[in-house]
């Protein structure tokens, strides 16, 4: 087992990457966090866990409000003694461009997207120091790396997550934080799927984003969360600061 | 055990950065064909592979030549029965003043570092697609495939010749599952950064402070880069290089 004696905090570990991430992080000997907003899917996560003779609590917290937040780290602390892996995963993906996009939506993915990555950062990382390091994940996108259309404010929120991991990896390379980043393509996600749903014509939009990809089919979450692993895992301890695509070699073209 | 029944090939084997890398593949259950001009460093090599229990073969093989790949392909794959992982490793240094570099200089650092990788990988993928299982190239690039440093514009034109090679074998090879990706090594101990910037103890004191992580890397970093993306791990990772550097090349000029 790779993470024995762990703490890890996932957020949107109710679904998607961030719930296969917290069922891999316990069964490779983590005590997760699930930190979800919807408290379905979170305490869902927690079950499933459970089941397989693993340890997590479930915190309902929304990642954009600091009060929220910094009382999840507490009591992630409280509970678990410390943090070790802090996994920022929670999105929201609204497509639009910039003339059609609102001023509310622009706000609500910024809030999500990019505070909520802040935040969790914010009051997780003085934890980490005084617990002597830690691993820092962040869930960018390919959105991040290169432009696809319609998709304004998530690409600049993401273009920030690219841009805060490697802020952050200076800041606290010092102190023995690495903080490192992944970034996704299509992922067979309830997000995913949601957005695939949403077109004209379903099976043809996953056709036409299928046949851009060089591998030829989408990701599996659990695909995400096992390179999620090796970047919590003392397997990467000299890497900090870099964004891994993980795009069936979307952006190597 | 993560390539357990793997069979793989490492290329500038017999020390350094190589032996780090071959040393966790065999750690993690795979069967390691060492090729390095160096015979004598990739036995001492082989030797610590059979102890961990696994098999190993030496070809002292020099990777720029095609009729030389050929063969010790040909053997690899004859000994092994398959061949799962190829990782390009073999590599030279030569850090000149800019106008006293030779033509001979540029030709042996593109000719191995660079043609050597491309004959290596076009040789093992044909095997690869043959078989029709997959498999995975790993190139070993360098913080100057994109960050160069004086006295090297060959070493750096060979490394970042390695980022574009691996994102453009990763496209042609993707349609036989067979994953191509680069780790970018920073300044490791006992790699080949000790016969050059680290030499002099003064400048890799200099040279440590301005790591982020405050340590240099160690081969076994490197390796345990090679086995992430070796591994099932790495399925849909293809066409990205992996930094190991401590941060290194995130540094702007002025921090």
């Amino acid at each position: 087992m790779r993470l024995t004696g762990k703490v890890a905090i996932i957020t949107g570990a109710g679904s998607g990457i961030g719930q296969a991430s917290a069922l891999l992080f316990a069964a490779e000997g983590a005590r997760v966090v699930v930190v979800d907003n919807a408290p379905r899917g979170g305490r869902e996560t927690v079950t499933q866990i459970r089941r397989a003779g693993g340890e997590a609590i479930f915190v309902e917290t929304d990642v954009s409000r600091a009060d929220a937040v910094e009382k999840m780290v507490r009591e992630t602390v409280e509970t678990y003694g410390g943090i070790d892996i802090l996994f920022n995963n929670a999105a929201v993906t609204l497509p639009a461009s910039v003339v059609d996009a609102s001023e509310e939506i622009w706000d609500r993915t910024m809030a999500i997207d990019l505070k909520g990555v802040f935040l969790p950062s914010k009051y997780a990382i003085p934890h980490m120091i005084a617990g002597g390091g830690g691993s820092i994940i962040n869930t960018a996108s390919m959105c991040g790396l290169v432009a696809s259309p319609n998709q304004a404010p998530y690409s600049a929120a993401k273009g920030g997550v690219v841009a805060l991991t490697r802020q952050m990896a200076i800041d606290y390379a010092p102190h023995g934080i690495r903080v490192n980043g992944i970034a996704p393509s299509e992922v067979r996600t309830p997000m995913f799927l949601g957005f695939i749903n949403r077109a004209a014509d379903p099976e043809k939009k996953m056709q036409e984003l299928v046949a851009r990809i060089p591998m030829g089919r989408v990701a599996e979450p659990e695909e995400l969360a096992r390179v999620a692993l090796f970047l919590a895992s003392d397997e990467s301890s000299y890497i900090t600061g870099v964004t891994l695509p993980v795009d069936g070699g979307l952006t190597a073209m | 055990m993560r390539l357990e029944g793997k069979v793989a090939i490492v290329t500038g084997a017999g020390g350094g950065i190589g032996k780090g890398i071959v040393l966790r593949l065999a750690q993690e259950g795979a069967d390691v064909i060492l090729v390095d001009l160096d015979q004598a460093g990739a036995q001492a090599v082989a030797q610590e592979v059979e102890r961990t229990g696994r098999r190993s073969l030496v070809l002292p093989t020099d990777v720029s030549d095609s009729t030389a790949v050929g063969a010790m392909v040909a053997r690899s794959l004859d000994w092994g029965g398959h061949i799962d992982i190829l990782v390009n490793n073999a590599g030279v240094e030569l850090i000149r003043p800019f106008f006293e570099i030779s033509e001979g200089d540029w030709d042996k650092t593109i000719d191995v570092n660079l043609k050597g990788a491309w004959l290596c990988s076009q040789a093992v993928a044909k095997v690869m697609a043959g078989a029709g299982n997959g498999g995975r190239i790993i190139n070993v690039g360098s913080i100057m495939s994109e960050m160069p440093a004086p006295g090297e514009p060959h070493y750096a034109a060979s490394k970042g010749g390695i980022l574009m090679l691996t994102k453009a074998m990763a496209l042609d090879l993707a349609p036989y599952d067979i994953n191509v990706n680069a780790i970018g090594p920073g300044v490791i101990k006992n790699g080949l950064s000790s016969k050059g910037c680290l030499s002099d103890p003064e400048s890799a004191e200099k040279i440590r402070a301005g790591i982020p992580l405050r340590r240099f890397g160690k081969p076994r970093d490197i390796g345990n880069a090679v086995v992430f993306l070796s591994s099932a791990e790495a399925d849909y990772v293809t066409g990205v290089i992996i930094y190991v550097d401590g941060g290194v090349i995130l540094a702007s000029p002025w921090s």
